[in-house]
C-alpha cells in the first residue's frame, strides 16, 4: 500500500496488476471490497463472475469485465479506500476524524506513535501511513483474537514493517514504562480515556500531542478534569463531513411552467419541450444539494500537549 | 524495532527545542495575537507598548511559556516553569459548579465606579517597579465589586487583567497544523480560506506519503506546498505547477523549519515542461528556459524575502485590539533575511523526466479564484492510473461543474464532494457547551481516482 515500503509496487504508467496483489474491487462509490488476487481465483458477484487470470497484467485503474459482460474497476488500495473495505470487528474512525488526528497529532515521517485500541484497524493504517518509512507504530487493545486479526490485515495491506500489535489493557495496565518520554504522539479510543491520561503522559515527549477520541460527552468531561493535572492546550473538536449530490437539471421558467398542478417528473420532461419550441433561455445547468442523510455524530476528539516545564 | 531504534528516530525528527534562526509561532495571551518570528539574537517583540528581546526564547523548548516582566533595564520576556501550580490553584478557585454558586449579578450595576484605582495610580505602581501580579492584586484590592462576582466571572476578570498586566507569549512549533490555524485565525484570504481540517483532508484524501510523488497547484501562499513536504519528509517530491512562465509564490513554505533534506524536495515545473515529450530537441530548450527561470525565480526570491518579512509581521498581528494592547506591529524591526533554506527550485531534468515516464503519485489543487475544470483537464493525464486526486475550493459551483465534465468524460470515479465541518467545545464542569462563534465554512473539496482509459 505504501511506497516507502515496498517500492517496487508504486504506481506508476507501468505498473501492472500481479498475482499476490492486494486491489480494490469497485463496483459503486458506495460499494467496494478487497480482494487479493489469485491466478486461479474469481470473484463472483451481482454482475457476473469475474476471472481474476483476466486482471492480471492490467493497469490499475482498469476496467473489467466478467462472463455477462457486467464491469467493476480495479484500484490500487490506499488507506482511505481500506477504511471503507476493511471488516468491521469494532466501531471504527473515518476519514474525517481520520485527518485531523493525523494532522493535529503533528505526526510526519520518523514518529513514534502509540494508538490504543486497535479496534479494526482503520486509523493504524493511516497512521503507519503518516510516520513511514523511518517512523513506527504501536497499537494496543486488550481483546487477543482482535489484536491478532489486526496483525492479519497489516499483513495484507503490507504494513506489517511499520506497525507493533501489543495485546495489553492500557487502562488497567498503562503504556509500557520502557517508553517513558519518548513517544510524539499518543492516541486514545477507550470507553474511560481518563485512566491512561497518566500513563500517556508518562510515555509522551515534552510538548508531545494526545488525542482522545470519545462519543459521549461525559467522557470528555472527565477526561478534561484528568488532563488539567500535566497537560496543557486542551481543546476538544467536533469534525463532520457534509456531501453532495451533483446533478444536471433544467428548471422551468415559471411563465412556462402550467399552474394548478405540481407536475410529475413526466410532465415536466413534456413541458421542456414545449418550451424549447416556445423561446425559453433557461439552459441546463449543474447543481448541486446536500445529501439529505449522513452522519450526525463520530465522537469528540479531545487534544492536549503535556506541559513543557524543564 | 529496538529501543534504541527507537530513540534514534525520535532524535532525527526532534525538533523539539529552539535555536538560534529558527522559525517560532509566538502566541501571544491565549490566541489574542499570534505572529511568526526568525529567533535572532537582535529580535524583538512588542507587546503593548514594550519591547522585549525574543534571546531568552533561543535554545528553549517548543511549549514553553514566557510571561513578560518589567526589569529595571525595561520589560523582559522570563519563563514560567511552575505553571502546573499556578493553574492548578486558579482552577480550584473556579471549579466550583454552577449548582453550588450562591452568588449571581443582582446587585451588579455597570456605572465604571467599581475600580477605585486611577489609571494614574496604576502608571505610578508601574513605576514602583510592581510586578505585573502585584498591580492585578492591587486592582483586587481596590474593587468595590470583585468579592461580589460569582468565581466564574471572577475567573474572567483575572485572565483579563493578567493578559493586560503580564502578558504570555506561548513559543509554538510552527507545523501545517499551527500555522494554518494562525493564519486562518487572522488572515484567511491568503490561504484561500483553507480551514486546517479542510488542509487535513487534502493530505488524506491524495494519500501523501513519503517517497509519493505530489503535483500540486498551490495558489495559496505555500500553505499546501509546506504541509505536503512536511509528510513526505525528504522522499519523493511536491512540484508545484503553473501555466505561464511564473511560478506561484510559496513564501509560507518559509515558515516550518524545513532542513535541506526537505526543502531539496518541494520543486516546480511549468505545465508546458511537464508536457513536452522528452525528446532531444525539447531537452535543449528545457535547458535554456532552465537557465533562463533561474535568473528569473532568484530575482524572486530576493524581493520575496525582502518584503514578506516585513509581511509576515502585519500577517497575523491581532486587529481586535484589546484594551492595553496597541496592534501597531507594523513597527516591525527592520526585515532581516534570516536562515531559513531554500525552497522551491526548478525541478531537476530527469525527474521531470521519470514524471512523464512514471505519473504522479496524486494531485491537489487549490486555486481559488481559477476554475477547478480548467486545471483538472490539463493535470489528470499526468497521473498514474489509479491515482487519488483532490481538488479544493471556496466555492462549491466550479466543484460541481468539475465533477461533472470528470464523469461524462469517464476519466474518474468515486467522485465525491464534501464540505468539511468544524465545532469546537468550552468543555468545564456544568459548563460544557459548543463555542459561541465558529468558522461555518471551510470550503470544499472534490475528490476521486484516475481510471485507465481502457475502451
Amino acid at each position: 500500500m505504501l511506497p516507502a515500503i515496498e517500492s517496487t509496487k508504486k504506481l506508476s504508467f507501468e505498473r501492472r496488476i500481479c498475482d499476490g496483489d492486494l486491489v480494490i474491487v469497485y463496483e459503486r462509490h458506495d460499494n467496494m471490497k478487497a480482494v487479493k488476487v489469485c491466478e486461479i481465483g474469481c470473484l463472483q458477484n451481482r454482475f457476473g463472475v469475474f476471472k481474476h487470470s483476466d486482471w492480471i497484467g492490467k493497469p490499475f485503474g482498469s476496467k473489467v469485465f466478467s462472463n455477462k459482460g457486467g464491469f467493476i474497476y480495479l484500484l490500487a488500495p490506499t488507506p482511505e479506500l481500506w477504511t471503507l473495505v476493511l471488516s468491521h470487528r469494532t466501531q471504527i474512525l473515518y476519514i474525517a476524524d481520520i485527518s485531523f488526528v493525523i494532522m493535529y497529532l503533528e505526526i510526519v515521517p520518523g514518529c513514534l506513535v502509540f494508538e490504543s485500541g486497535t479496534g479494526s484497524g482503520s486509523l493504524t493504517t493511516s497512521l503507519a501511513r503518516a510516520i513511514a518509512p523511518s517512523g513506527h507504530v504501536y497499537t494496543f487493545d486488550f481483546h487477543e483474537q482482535r489484536a491478532a486479526s489486526a496483525r492479519d490485515d497489516f499483513e495484507k495491506t503490507g504494513l506489517s514493517s511499520l506497525v507493533t500489535v501489543g495485546v495489553r489493557d492500557i487502562q488497567g495496565e498503562g503504556f509500557p514504562d520502557e517508553f517513558s518520554g519518548l513517544v510524539d504522539s499518543v492516541f486514545l479510543d477507550l470507553p474511560q480515556p481518563w485512566l491512561a491520561i497518566p500513563s500517556a503522559g508518562k510515555v509522551l515527549k515534552q510538548d508531545g500531542v494526545l488525542c482522545s477520541f470519545s462519543p459521549c460527552i461525559e467522557q470528555v468531561q472527565r477526561s478534561c478534569e484528568m488532563l488539567k493535572t500535566c497537560f496543557t492546550d486542551i481543546r476538544i473538536f467536533e469534525v463532520l463531513l457534509r456531501s453532495y449530490e451533483v446533478r444536471e437539471e433544467r428548471l422551468e421558467s415559471w411563465q412556462n411552467h402550467g399552474g394548478g398542478s405540481l407536475g410529475s417528473r413526466k410532465k415536466r420532461k413534456h413541458s421542456i419541450e414545449v418550451s424549447q419550441q416556445q423561446e425559453c433561455n433557461i439552459s441546463p445547468a449543474i447543481m448541486a444539494r446536500p445529501s439529505s442523510e449522513g452522519r450526525g455524530h463520530t465522537g469528540y476528539l479531545t487534544f492536549a500537549r503535556l506541559k513543557c516545564i524543564t | 524495532m529496538s529501543m534504541n531504534e527507537a530513540e534514534e528516530n525520535s532524535n532525527k525528527n526532534s525538533a523539539r527545542v529552539t535555536w538560534e534562526g529558527c522559525s517560532v509561532l509566538l502566541d501571544i495571551n491565549d490566541g489574542e495575537r499570534m505572529v511568526f518570528e526568525r529567533l535572532t539574537a537582535a529580535a524583538s517583540l512588542k507587546i503593548g507598548n514594550k519591547k522585549c528581546s525574543l534571546q531568552p526564547l533561543i535554545g528553549c523548548p517548543f511549549g514553553s511559556l514566557f510571561q513578560q516582566e518589567n526589569g529595571k533595564d525595561g520589560p523582559f520576556l522570563s519563563r514560567i516553569l511552575s505553571t502546573s501550580k499556578g493553574d492548578s490553584n486558579n482552577q480550584e478557585n473556579t471549579e466550583c459548579p454552577i449548582v453550588c454558586e450562591t452568588k449571581d449579578n443582582r446587585e451588579l450595576v455597570d456605572n465604571n465606579t467599581a475600580q477605585n484605582l486611577s489609571g494614574e495610580d496604576i502608571d505610578e505602581l508601574r513605576r514602583k517597579g510592581a510586578s505585573g501580579g502585584e498591580i492585578i492584586e492591587a486592582l483586587i484590592r481596590n474593587s468595590s465589586t470583585f468579592e461580589k462576582k460569582t468565581s466564574f466571572s471572577q475567573e474572567k476578570y483575572l485572565l483579563k487583567k493578567q493578559k493586560k498586566y503580564s502578558p504570555r507569549v506561548l513559543v509554538r512549533r510552527p507545523t501545517a497544523r499551527s500555522i494554518c490555524e494562525a493564519y486562518f485565525k487572522k488572515r484567511p484570504e491568503q490561504i484561500g480560506f483553507l480551514r486546517m481540517d479542510s488542509l487535513s483532508l487534502l493530505l488524506s484524501l491524495a494519500n501523501v506519503t513519503s517517497h509519493s510523488d505530489l503535483l500540486v497547484v498551490d495558489m495559496i501562499g505555500g500553505i499546501l506546498t509546506g504541509a505536503v513536504a512536511e509528510r513526505l519528509g525528504g522522499n519523493g517530491y511536491v512540484c508545484n505547477t503553473y501555466f505561464g512562465n511564473t511560478p506561484y509564490p510559496v513564501d509560507i513554505v518559509r515558515m516550518f523549519n524545513f532542513g535541506n533534506e526537505i526543502c531539496e524536495r518541494i520543486v516546480h515545473s511549468s505545465l508546458t515542461d511537464l508536457r513536452s515529450s522528452s525528446d532531444a530537441t525539447s531537452l535543449s530548450n528545457d535547458q535554456l528556459e532552465d537557465f533562463d527561470s533561474k535568473n528569473h525565480a532568484n530575482e524572486n526570491v530576493l524581493s520575496s524575502s525582502a518584503c514578506s518579512f516585513s509581511t509576515e509581521k502585519n500577517v497575523i498581528s491581532s486587529e481586535d485590539g484589546d484594551t492595553g494592547m496597541s496592534s501597531e506591529t507594523a513597527v516591525s524591526p527592520v526585515c532581516k533575511p534570516g536562515k531559513a533554506a531554500k525552497a522551491g527550485r526548478k525541478a531537476p531534468l530527469e525527474t521531470v523526466k521519470s514524471w512523464k515516464e512514471n505519473g504522479f503519485s496524486s494531485l491537489i489543487v487549490a486555486a481559488p479564484f481559477v476554475d477547478a475544470w480548467s486545471i483538472v483537464k490539463e493535470l489528470l493525464p499526468l497521473l498514474s492510473f489509479s491515482a487519488p486526486f483532490v481538488v479544493y475550493h471556496q466555492y462549491l459551483q466550479p466543484l460541481a461543474q468539475c465533477m461533472h465534465n470528470l464523469q461524462i468524460e469517464k476519466m474518474a470515479i468515486g467522485l465525491q464532494i464534501t464540505e468539511p465541518w468544524l465545532r469546537e467545545y468550552q468543555v468545564l464542569e456544568s459548563r460544557t457547551h459548543p463555542h459561541m462563534q465558529m468558522s461555518i465554512c471551510g470550503g470544499y473539496i472534490l475528490s476521486g481516482t484516475r481510471i485507465h482509459p481502457s475502451n
